[in-house]
C-alpha cells in the first residue's frame, strides 16, 4: 500500500496515474489547439480563417471532471458532451487522430470534415457531442434506457456546463431518468460562467447537486476542481447506476482558464481571476499528490508527459497531412445506406 | 453641395442605436436574452444598452429560451414591448413552441383582441465554418408560418430603420440579422457591413423590397448576404454588357410581390438566390409567385440558387460548395442569357 492509499484506502493510485496521464494529454492537446487555431488569424483575427476555422471552445483547466469520471467507465458506457468536448473525448478514448483531423476539416476525420469541433461522433467508444446547450442530456437518457432494455450494466454520462442546468432539457431528463430508474449520471462542470453570464446571475440555487432532491435522485458536489474528490464522487455514482439504483447529479467546481471561445475579449471578468485560477492548477496538484505518495518519481512522470506529447503531436501531424474532402462530398451522407 | 461627411456605422451599432432610441421614447420597451447585458450581445446588437438603461430594462437571461421567449410573449400581452434575442436562429429548436404556437397564433386565435407587440431578434447565416448547428438562416422556416412578420435587413441603414419599425409594430416581428453584416471585428471585414446611418430616429417599412440596382436584362432577387453577392455579380455582369436588376427582398413576410413582378415585367428573366435550403424555400416561393402572376412575361425558365438540401457542413471546402456566391450567380445568369 502506498502512502496515498494508506490515507485514502478507497482510491487506487494506478487509476490516479491513469487520470494524470489523461489530464496531461488533454492539457497539451488544448495548448496545441490554441496555437493551431491562431494560425492564419493574424494580423487580423477572423474566426473563419486558418486551418482550424469556426468557433473553438477549449477545456483547459477543466480536466478533472473528464478524467475523474472516465477512469470508472469502459468503452461500453456512453458519454455525451457539450460544445466544449475535447477533454471528454480524449479521456473517453476517442480516436485522437481522427478527432483532430475532423477539427481540421479533413476527409480522414471522424465525420469526414462535416461535423467539426462541436460535432464529434465516435461510436466505437460511444462518444458524441453537440453545439446546442443541454441537448446531449436526453441522448444520454436514451442510451441509459437502451442499456437497461438490453439487460446490460452499462451506464450513460451526460457532461454539461453549469449554464445548461437552466435549460428545460436538464429538468425534463432528470425527471424521466428518475421515474424510469435509469443508469444516468449528469456531470455539471461549474466553470462559473455561461459565456459572460456568471452562475450567480443565472441560477437560483447555489449548486446543481441541490436540485437532485427535487427529482429524488442522488447529488454530489466536488469542490476546488479536485481530481481525487471527482474520482470518488464518480465512483459512487457509477456504482449506483450499475447496480440499478438510479441517477446521480455531480456538480464539480472547475476552472475555465481560457475565454468562452478563442477570441473572447473576456471583458466580463476581472483581470486577476485567471492567474488566480491558474495558481490552483489541478494537474499540478495531482502531480504533487502522486509524488508525495511516493508512488512515482519525477522521471517516471516526465516519461508520461513525453509519451502523451508524442501521441498528441502525431495526431496533429496526421490531421495536417490529411486531405480535404472533395467539395461534392458535401452532398453525401444525408441518408446512410 | 454635399460637404458634410456621411455618418458611417456598422450593422450592429445601427441596430443598437434603434433599440436605444425606442427605449428612450417608450418606457415599455425592454430587452432580454443571453449575454445581451455587459457583453452587449454576442453579435453586438445590444452594445451600450446596459450602460444606458441598466439591468431593469436590459436583462441577461439564463440559457432558458422557452422561459424567456415565453415570458416576452406574456409581457407583450400585458402591454410591454419586449425585444428578445435568440442568439443564433439555429437554437429555435428549444423554444419553437413558444414562437409558432403562441407568439404567432395568439393574436389570431383571440380574434385580434390580444396584441403581441414584440420583437424576436436573432442571428443568422454561415460562411465561417460554424457548421450545421450554428450556420443556418432558416428564413423559410419562419416565413412559412402565418402570424409573424419576418424581416432580414441587408444594410446598416435598413437594420436601424427596420428595427425601429419592428419595435413600434403591434405584431410579433422576427428580426433576423446576418452575423456577417454586423461589422464584427472577429469576422470577415466586409464593406457592406458598414454604411451610412443618420443619427436621428427614422423608420423603414417592414413590407417593401428595395431595388438596389436597376437593370433591364435579368432580375436577381436576394436577401442579406445574397443581395450583396448579387450586387457583386451584377458589377461583373455589367462588364460583359449584361445589366442585372438586383432586388433586396428585406421582408420575407409579408413579401413584396409588386416589386418583384414589376421588375420581371421589365427584364423578363429571374434568378432567385437564397442562403437557405432549396426545397420549399424562398426561391420556390418567389418562383411560384412569378409563375402565378407573370408567367408569360418570362423569356426563360426561372433559376434558383440555394443550399442543396444538406445540413451545412463544417469543412470550408464543403461549405463553399453548398453556399451560393457571386461566381455561381454570374455563371447562372450567363447560362441563362446564352440559352435565350
Ligand atoms: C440552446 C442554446 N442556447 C444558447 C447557446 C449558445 N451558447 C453556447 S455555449 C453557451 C454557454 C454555455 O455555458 P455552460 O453550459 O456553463 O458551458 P461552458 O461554456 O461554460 O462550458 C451558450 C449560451 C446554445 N449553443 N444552445
Ligand atoms: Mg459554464
Amino acid at each position: 500500500m502506498t502512502k496515498f492509499e494508506e490515507k485514502q484506502p478507497s482510491v487506487s493510485v494506478d487509476k490516479l496515474m491513469w487520470m494524470y496521464e489523461q489530464m496531461a494529454k488533454i492539457r497539451y492537446y488544448e495548448d496545441q489547439m490554441v496555437e493551431a487555431y491562431t494560425e492564419g488569424k493574424s494580423p487580423v483575427f477572423n474566426i473563419g480563417e486558418g486551418p482550424v476555422p469556426g468557433e473553438m471552445h477549449l477545456a483547459t483547466g477543466q480536466e478533472p471532471a473528464a478524467a475523474g469520471m472516465m477512469v470508472h467507465l469502459t468503452k461500453d458506457d456512453t458519454v455525451t458532451a457539450p460544445h466544449r468536448p475535447h477533454h471528454h473525448a480524449i479521456a473517453k478514448g476517442v480516436d485522437l487522430k481522427k478527432m483532430t483531423a475532423e477539427i481540421f476539416g479533413k476527409e480522414s476525420g471522424l465525420g469526414k470534415g462535416k461535423g467539426g469541433h462541436m460535432h464529434l461522433f465516435d461510436p466505437e467508444v460511444k462518444f458524441s457531442c453537440g453545439g446546442i446547450v443541454a441537448a446531449g442530456i436526453p441522448h444520454a437518457v436514451g442510451a441509459a434506457m437502451a442499456n437497461k432494455m438490453k439487460g446490460k450494466d452499462w451506464v450513460a454520462v451526460a457532461f454539461i456546463g453549469e449554464g445548461a442546468a437552466n435549460a428545460g432539457a436538464f429538468h425534463e431528463s432528470l425527471n424521466l431518468a428518475a421515474l424510469w430508474n435509469l443508469p444516468l449520471i449528469i456531470v455539471v462542470e461549474d466553470n462559473s460562467y455561461g459565456i459572460s453570464v456568471p452562475k450567480t446571475a443565472s441560477t437560483s440555487v447555489e449548486s446543481n447537486d441541490l436540485r437532485a432532491s427535487a427529482y429524488g435522485v442522488a447529488g454530489a458536489y466536488v469542490k476546488d476542481n479536485d481530481p481525487v474528490a471527482m474520482y470518488k464522487a464518480s465512483e459512487e455514482a457509477v456504482n449506483r447506476a450499475r447496480n440499478g439504483q438510479g441517477p446521480t447529479i455531480i456538480e464539480i467546481e472547475t476552472f475555465r482558464f481560457l475565454g468562452h471561445f478563442q477570441g473572447d475579449p473576456e471583458l466580463y471578468r476581472d483581470k486577476e481571476e485567471v492567474p488566480g485560477l491558474r495558481a490552483r492548477d489541478p494537474i499540478m496538484k495531482l502531480r504533487q499528490q502522486l509524488l508525495d505518495a511516493e508512488h512515482v518519481n519525477e522521471p517516471e512522470l516526465e516519461e508520461i508527459e513525453t509519451r502523451v506529447k508524442q501521441e498528441v503531436d502525431e495526431a496533429y501531424q496526421f490531421a495536417r497531412d490529411s486531405n480535404y474532402p472533395k467539395p461534392e462530398a458535401a452532398l453525401d451522407d444525408v441518408f446512410t445506406s | 453641395m454635399e460637404t458634410a461627411k456621411k455618418r458611417m456605422l456598422t450593422g450592429n451599432k445601427a441596430m443598437a442605436e434603434a433599440i436605444a432610441q425606442e427605449m428612450e421614447n417608450d418606457k415599455n420597451v425592454f430587452v432580454l436574452g443571453e449575454d445581451i447585458g455587459k457583453y452587449g450581445g454576442i453579435f453586438g446588437s445590444t452594445q451600450g444598452l446596459m450602460e444606458k438603461f441598466g439591468p431593469e430594462r436590459v436583462l441577461d437571461t439564463p440559457i432558458s429560451e422557452t422561459a424567456f421567449i415565453g415570458a416576452a410573449i406574456g409581457a407583450a400581452a400585458e402591454g410591454m414591448r419586449p425585444i428578445a434575442e435568440l442568439m443564433f436562429v439555429d437554437f429555435f429548436g428549444v423554444c419553437m413552441d413558444q414562437i409558432y404556437n403562441h407568439m404567432a397564433k395568439i393574436p389570431y386565435m383571440s380574434g385580434g383582441n390580444v396584441r403581441l407587440p414584440m420583437v424576436l431578434m436573432t442571428g443568422v447565416g454561415g460562411g465561417y465554418s460554424d457548421a450545421a448547428q450554428h450556420s443556418q438562416t432558416l428564413y423559410a422556416t419562419f416565413a412559412h408560418m402565418p402570424g409573424m412578420k419576418v424581416v432580414a435587413p441587408s444594410t446598416p441603414y435598413d437594420l436601424k430603420g427596420m428595427m425601429a419599425s419592428a419595435i413600434r409594430d403591434d405584431n410579433p416581428v422576427v428580426f433576423m440579422f446576418h452575423k456577417s453584416l454586423q461589422g464584427l471585428g472577429w469576422m470577415d471585414q466586409l464593406d457592406y457591413a458598414v454604411g451610412h446611418v443618420p443619427e436621428e430616429s427614422y423608420t423603414v417599412p417592414l413590407d417593401k423590397a428595395n431595388v438596389m440596382r436597376e437593370g433591364k436584362d435579368v432580375t436577381i432577387v436576394g436577401i442579406q448576404m445574397m443581395t450583396h453577392y448579387a450586387m457583386e455579380a451584377a458589377e461583373r455582369l455589367a462588364q460583359d454588357g449584361i445589366e442585372a436588376e438586383v432586388i433586396d427582398l428585406r421582408s420575407l413576410a409579408p413579401i413584396d410581390k409588386d416589386t418583384i413582378i414589376n421588375s420581371v415585367k421589365k427584364t423578363h428573366r429571374l434568378v432567385v438566390v437564397d442562403e437557405d435550403y432549396r426545397s420549399y424555400g424562398m426561391t420556390a416561393e418567389i418562383a411560384a409567385i412569378v409563375s402565378e402572376e407573370a408567367l408569360y412575361e418570362l423569356e426563360s425558365p426561372i433559376k434558383r440558387l440555394a443550399i442543396p438540401d444538406v445540413p451545412i457542413p463544417y469543412s470550408h471546402v464543403l461549405e463553399d460548395f453548398v453556399l451560393p456566391g457571386p461566381d455561381k450567380i454570374v455563371e447562372t445568369v450567363k447560362q441563362m442569357m446564352d440559352e435565350a
